[in-house]
C-alpha cells in the first residue's frame, strides 16, 4: 500500500485543477471505503440488478424464435417505434425550452419567479394519471384547445400528437432542473471577461454559456427520454391506443399480461431495456465528448 | 391469515361468555361468529354499484341469521386485469367477473379453485345476464338501429378493446354474430368486424372507460355498451343520451365462482359460500334487476321486465362454440381480432 502518497493534481491545458481520482486499492483519507462499497453493491443488486434479471429470465420460456417471433411482430415493432420516437421527439423538444425556462428562471429578478419555479415541479408531483386525464379534458375534440386545433385541421387527443403532448409535459422539469444547478454556478466572470474583450451577445452565448452547460442540457434531456420511454399512466388516457397508430409499447406489456402471455410481455420489456440503455450510454458518450470540450 | 384464527379460538377460550351468545345461535361454529369477518370480493368494470348495495344487503342478512359482522371488500377493474389479479396472489375470497374463460384462467393456471366450478351453483354460476346494447346520442342523428349502420362511412363507434375487456369481447362477438347470421358466414363477418372497428376511434381498456370517453368527452356517435352501463348513463346525464335495441345480441353470462384455496386459507368458506347463493335470493335478485342486470329469479324478471326489451340473444356456446374455442379464434394473438389491425 502506498500510504499517504497523496496522487498529484492533474492541471489540464486550460488551467483548472481538478484532484485526480482515486485508483483502485490507493489509500484514501476517508474511512469506511469497504463497507461503503457493499452497501453500494448490496444496494444497487437488490434494487435495480434483481428485478432486471428477473426479468430478462422470463422471455425464454418461449424460446429465442418465440422472442424473436414477439418482437419482429408487426403491431410490437409499431408500438416500440412509437414510444422510442415520439419520445425521443418530445425529449428533443424540450431542451431548448428547457433551457429557456432555466435561463429565465436564474438569470432573470421578476415578481412571481418563486411561483413560476415551484410550477416546474408540477409534473413531477402530479400522479400520472391525474396529468393524462387533465391533458385529455383540455385537448379532447371537445376540450377548449382540442376545439381550437381541430378548427384549423390539427388533431391533438387520440393521435401521436397526443403522445407527443403528454411526454412534453411530463419531461419538462427533468431537463429544467437538470439545467437550473448548472446555470446558477456559472461563472459569469467569465461571461463579462468576453464581453470586455468584444464579444457580441450572440457570441457570448454561443461560445461561453452553451458550451459549459452542454452535459447538463445533454443529461437532462436523456432523464427526460427515459422517463417518457417507460410513461404508462398519462399516455393511455390521451393516446387513442389504436394498434399499428397510438398503442405505446408499455400499454402491449399490459395488454400482453392481461392475455395471460407473461414471456412475451417480459420480452418486450426487455427489448426496451436493452433499446433504452443503448440510447442512454450514446447520451453519455456525446456528454463525456462535450464536457472535455467544455473544459478546453 | 391462520394467525387470525388461532387467535380467535383463543380469544374465545378466554372469553367463555361469548357461548352464552353462541347457544342462541345453533348450527354455526363458535370461532366463527366471535369474530368479524373480512371477505373480498374482486369484481369487473360496471358491478360497482350493483356490489355496494347487494353487499350492505347480504352483511345485514348475515348479522340477522349468525348475529356475525361481516365486512365485504369490493375491487374492481378490466376483467381480465382482475383475473390476473387473483392469479398473481390477490387474495379474493370470491370472484364475479365479466366472462367464464377469465375464471376458467384461475382454474387452471392458478389452480385456486376446481375446473368444474362453474356446474357448482345454479344457472351455470351465473346469478343474472346481460346483453350489449347501443347507447347513442339524443335523437339518434345517425339513425342508428341495427348493426350494419355501425359500418356506415364516418360514423364513430366507441367500444373499449376486446384484448383487456371483458364487456367488449362480448360487444365484439355480438357483432360478430349479427354479421355472420346475416348471411356470408366466417369471411362476411370477418370483413364487417374490419369495416367496423376502422370506425372506430378511440380504444380504452375498460368498459367504464369507453362509457367516459363517449358521454363525457362526446367522442363518436353510438357506443357499444353493457344494458346496464347503458341505463346508468342514462340515469347520470340523462336527456343527452338515447338506448337503442338492435335486432339480436348476445346473452352475456358474468359468472361467479369461489376461489376455494383462498376461502380455506381465511376460514371464510362458509361466509363466502352463503354470499354467492345470496345472489340467487329474492332479495339480491330484486337489486340486480333494480341496476339493470337480468335477473334470473322469475319474480324479480317479471317486475323489471319493462326495462329489458326482449330480443333475440345468440349464446357463446351456440354461436362460437364456447369461450376457449371463441378465445383461441378471436382474442388469442394472431387471432381475428389481431388480423384486423394488421397492414396487408
Amino acid at each position: 500500500m502506498t500510504d499517504f502518497v497523496a496522487s498529484p493534481p492533474v492541471i489540464r491545458p486550460g488551467g483548472t485543477v481538478r484532484p485526480r481520482p482515486r485508483r483502485w486499492k490507493e489509500h484514501s483519507i476517508l474511512p469506511g471505503f469497504g463497507l461503503s462499497l457493499g452497501v453500494t453493491l448490496i444496494y444497487l443488486g437488490l434494487i435495480v440488478l434483481l428485478p432486471l434479471g428477473v426479468l430478462a429470465m422470463r422471455p425464454w420460456e418461449i424460446g429465442l424464435d418465440g422472442i424473436v417471433r414477439t418482437l419482429t411482430d408487426a403491431r410490437v415493432a409499431a408500438a416500440l417505434k412509437i414510444t422510442f420516437g415520439i419520445s425521443f421527439l418530445a425529449a428533443l423538444t424540450n431542451g431548448p425550452l428547457g433551457l429557456l425556462i432555466a435561463w429565465t428562471l436564474t438569470r432573470y429578478e421578476f415578481p412571481g419567479r418563486r411561483i413560476m419555479d415551484a410550477l416546474v415541479d408540477l409534473p413531477f408531483a402530479l400522479p400520472t394519471a391525474v396529468a393524462g386525464i387533465a391533458l385529455t379534458t383540455l385537448y379532447a375534440p371537445t376540450g377548449p384547445l382540442g376545439a381550437l386545433a381541430a378548427k384549423i385541421g390539427i388533431k391533438t387527443a387520440y393521435s401521436p400528437l397526443g403522445i407527443f403532448i403528454a411526454l412534453v409535459f411530463i419531461g419538462l422539469p427533468f431537463v429544467v432542473r437538470s439545467i437550473q444547478p448548472v446555470l446558477q454556478d456559472l461563472d459569469r466572470g467569465v461571461e463579462e471577461a468576453a464581453q470586455t474583450l468584444g464579444a457580441t451577445d450572440l457570441q457570448r452565448i454561443a461560445y461561453v454559456v452553451i458550451p459549459a452547460l452542454g452535459p447538463a442540457i445533454l443529461s437532462g434531456i436523456s432523464l427526460a427520454f427515459a422517463r417518457a420511454v417507460g410513461e404508462y399512466g398519462s399516455v393511455i388516457f390521451i393516446a387513442g391506443n389504436m394498434p399499428m397508430k397510438t398503442e405505446i409499447a408499455p400499454l402491449l406489456i399490459v395488454i400482453k399480461l392481461e392475455q395471460y402471455d407473461y414471456a412475451g410481455a417480459a420480452a418486450i420489456g426487455v427489448a426496451m431495456v436493452a433499446i433504452s440503455f443503448g440510447a442512454l450510454i450514446g447520451m453519455n458518450i456525446l456528454q463525456m465528448a462535450l464536457a472535455r470540450r467544455g473544459r478546453t | 391469515m391462520t394467525h387470525d384464527l388461532t387467535l380467535s379460538r383463543r380469544s374465545l377460550l378466554a372469553t367463555g361468555g361469548a357461548g352464552a351468545v353462541g347457544a342462541l345461535l345453533p348450527g354455526v361454529a363458535l370461532a366463527q361468529r366471535a369474530k368479524p369477518v373480512t371477505l373480498l370480493n374482486v369484481s369487473y368494470d360496471p358491478t360497482r354499484e350493483l356490489y355496494k348495495d347487494i353487499n350492505a344487503a347480504y352483511i345485514d342478512y348475515w348479522k340477522g341469521r349468525t348475529g356475525q359482522v361481516l365486512t365485504i371488500q369490493q375491487s374492481h377493474g378490466g376483467s381480465g386485469k382482475q383475473a390476473r389479479s387473483v392469479i398473481d396472489g390477490l387474495q379474493a375470497d370470491v370472484v364475479t367477473l365479466a366472462l367464464a374463460a377469465d375464471i376458467d384462467e384461475i382454474a387452471t393456471r392458478a389452480k385456486l379453485l376446481p375446473a368444474n366450478w362453474q356446474t357448482r351453483l345454479p344457472n351455470n354460476s351465473t346469478p343474472y345476464t346481460s346483453t350489449i346494447v347501443f347507447l347513442v346520442r339524443k335523437g339518434n342523428p345517425w339513425k342508428v338501429r341495427d348493426w350494419p349502420d355501425l359500418v356506415k362511412p364516418g360514423i364513430g363507434v366507441i367500444t373499449a378493446n376486446p384484448k383487456t375487456s371483458g364487456g367488449a369481447r362480448w360487444a365484439y362477438l355480438a357483432a360478430y354474430a349479427a354479421a355472420a347470421k346475416a348471411g356470408g358466414g366466417d369471411a362476411a363477418a370477418q370483413a364487417y368486424m374490419s369495416k367496423l372497428f376502422k370506425n372506430v376511434p378511440v380504444l380504452d381498456t375498460g368498459a367504464r372507460g369507453a362509457t367516459t370517453t363517449f358521454a363525457q368527452r362526446r367522442i363518436g356517435d353510438v357506443l357499444l355498451s353493457w344494458e346496464n352501463e347503458a341505463y346508468l348513463t342514462l340515469d347520470e346525464f340523462g336527456p343527452n343520451f338515447d338506448i337503442v335495441y338492435p335486432s339480436s345480441s348476445i346473452l352475456a353470462e358474468p359468472p361467479v365462482a369461489l376461489i376455494d384455496k383462498n376461502v380455506d386459507r381465511h376460514k371464510t368458506r362458509e361466509q363466502a359460500t352463503g354470499y354467492l347463493n345470496f345472489l340467487y335470493s329474492p332479495r339480491a335478485q330484486d337489486i340486480i334487476g333494480k341496476h339493470h342486470f337480468r335477473p334470473r329469479e322469475a319474480a324479480a324478471a317479471a317486475k323489471y321486465a319493462a326495462s329489458f326489451k326482449p330480443i333475440p340473444l345468440v349464446t357463446i356456446d351456440g354461436a362460437f362454440g364456447g369461450w376457449k374455442k371463441a378465445q383461441a379464434t378471436h382474442f388469442a394473438d394472431g387471432g381475428v381480432f389481431d388480423k384486423i389491425y394488421k397492414p396487408s
